[in-house]
């Protein structure tokens, strides 16, 4: 069985690229929790409102 | 400007936080509303007028992304992005000092003219790249990256009242959270600035070997080429990749395009008749039953619509790449004009009922726009995929003109022939279930592009003036 071809950047991430993932996502990740966290407080007036 | 080509060992996860700093960031348009109130207040306006630096901005960005996006495949997305972030908060800036000096002309101009080219070019730049880097879940890259022109405004929303609330509802409150505004957003998006990279040599030769076409590699020669590789992989090619590759201005006169386009606005079209009229309607369709729908229950219902929005954009734009883009068109589309058939049948009856319909909608909504350019993909390829999606974003910037005026002219009649609750909205809905056939028919239309419209069969000298030098 062929094993599938492989995809650009696919290929495990070297140690020293782990960190600035991790950071990248957490930059763009916090304010959109903020956001769901708005949301979700603003959606349960549907419920309780 | 020469395209930031990927190190090797560079991670392809590192490109979807850089798309979503943008989208996030330009996402911010939909929280416009915010600003409505104070400034009609501030500066005397009213509500037609204080929508106007919004409405501009819409029509800018269909038509910035229509226009920029052949300079946004040829200059590559740090170009893009870079436009984008200084056109963006230089809008803010110049809204700031509009607001400062009273001149609301100058945040007319700024937001909505000079901001607008922002958001038109910021849509579009980091959909190329991500298709390039994820030619196996393109649906799932692109729907990440759309999915936070939704999030932008959830983001917004909040942030924006609470400023407005800490520095006031005057004028100089006003300016001063539109340069905050400002220079918070240059911030956040220099990462995507920063961050962003397409495939190199290496990784577009491999980009030639997942594609599974017989011969790819022969066809796009990338691995005996490395340099083009990587110039092809910023949209800069000498050589297009495996597949069928089709350029814009090509894509422009098949027919599959202009079908694309006519589902693109029939769909969003369709989805604005929802929201555009989403409190009052729930509110109207409970108004004479034992459980009316309170002014903050209907709060809670226009939230709950934006998070099926922006679940729809990652969440079915990540489906279609298992069942196929017209699969997942034929689901919108189609379920999309049953959910609003049941909402116009029996949508007064049980409150559950409206909502999980109308959620429903709001996911397809959301799911069209973020499913898109996957769909452009599997028909034009890569070769100048972000250049076509934004010529097909004009699509939105009608419907975004459409929507909203068949709903509020539809609903401004029946009310005036007396009817109310439910009543009033019966024709508005039968519309939006005859938009959604029209575009559930364009969609079966929709067929491979036939191979004299490839780049290989052609000669283009005018969209292939950004890699006539290899060619």
């Amino acid at each position: 069985m062929t094993p599938p071809p492989p995809r650009p950047g696919d290929q495990a991430s070297p140690p020293r690229r782990r960190p600035l993932i991790a950071g990248a996502w957490l930059w763009v990740g916090a304010p959109l929790a903020y956001g769901l966290y708005e949301l979700v407080h603003k959606a349960k007036q549907l419920f309780t409102g | 400007m020469r395209p930031p080509v990927a190190p090797p060992g560079w991670s392809r996860w590192l490109v979807p936080p850089a798309a979503l700093s943008v989208h996030l960031s330009i996402g911010q348009a939909y929280a416009w509303s915010v600003f409505k109130p104070p400034l009609e207040s501030a500066l005397d306006l009213s509500g037609t007028q204080s929508a106007l630096p919004f409405q501009l901005g819409i029509v800018m960005l269909g038509l910035s992304a229509a226009f920029g996006g052949t300079l946004v495949e040829r200059n590559g997305p740090r170009w893009a992005m870079s436009v984008a972030l200084v056109c963006f908060t230089s809008g803010f800036l110049l809204a700031a000092v509009g607001a400062e000096t009273r001149q609301y002309w100058l945040i007319v101009f700024g937001y909505g003219f000079v901001g607008g080219i922002g958001l038109g070019i910021g849509y579009i730049s980091p959909v190329s790249t991500l298709i390039k880097w994820f030619p196996d879940r393109p649906g799932m890259a692109t729907g990440i990256a759309i999915m936070g022109f939704g999030g932008g405004a959830l983001i917004a929303s909040p942030w924006s009242a609470r400023m407005l609330e800490s520095f006031g509802a005057d004028s100089s409150g006003i300016a001063l959270a539109f340069l905050v505004h400002g220079l918070s957003y240059a911030v956040f998006m220099a990462l995507g600035v920063v961050l962003v990279r397409v495939p190199g040599p290496e990784g577009a030769a491999e980009v030639s070997g997942a594609s599974g076409v017989p011969g790819a590699s022969g066809v796009s020669g990338t691995a005996e080429r490395p340099g083009a590789a990587g110039a092809e992989a910023a949209g800069t090619s000498s050589a297009p990749a495996p597949g069928p590759q089709v350029s814009a201005r090509q894509a422009v006169r098949t027919p599959q395009f202009w079908c694309l386009w006519v589902v693109l606005c029939m769909n969003v079209t369709a989805g604005i008749g929802i929201l555009e009229k989403a409190a009052p309607m729930i509110t109207d369709f409970f108004a004479d039953t034992s459980a009316p729908v309170s002014a903050s229950a209907a709060a809670g219902f226009v939230a709950l619509l934006s998070a099926a929005n922006m679940a729809g954009r990652i969440g079915w734009s990540s489906a279609s790449d298992l069942v196929g883009r017209k699969n997942v068109y034929r689901l919108y589309l189609g379920a999309g004009a049953l959910m609003y058939l049941l909402i116009a049948l029996f949508g007064d009856e049980s409150k559950p009922l409206f909502v999980v319909c109308a959620l429903v909608v709001l996911s397809f909504y959301g799911g069209g726009f973020a499913t898109v350019p996957a769909y452009l993909k599997d028909l034009f390829g890569t070769y100048q995929v972000g250049a076509i999606h934004g010529r097909l974003l004009t699509a939105w910037s009608l419907a975004g003109v459409l929507g909203p005026l068949i709903v509020n002219w539809v609903a401004d009649r029946q009310e005036e022939a007396g009817k109310h609750g439910s009543d009033r909205y019966g024709v508005s809905l039968s519309i939006m279930i005859g938009l959604l056939v029209i575009g559930f028919v364009a969609n079966e239309l929709v067929r491979p592009v036939h191979p004299r419209h490839h780049v290989l069969a052609r000669k283009e000298p005018a969209d292939d003036a950004t890699a006539s030098p290899a060619r």
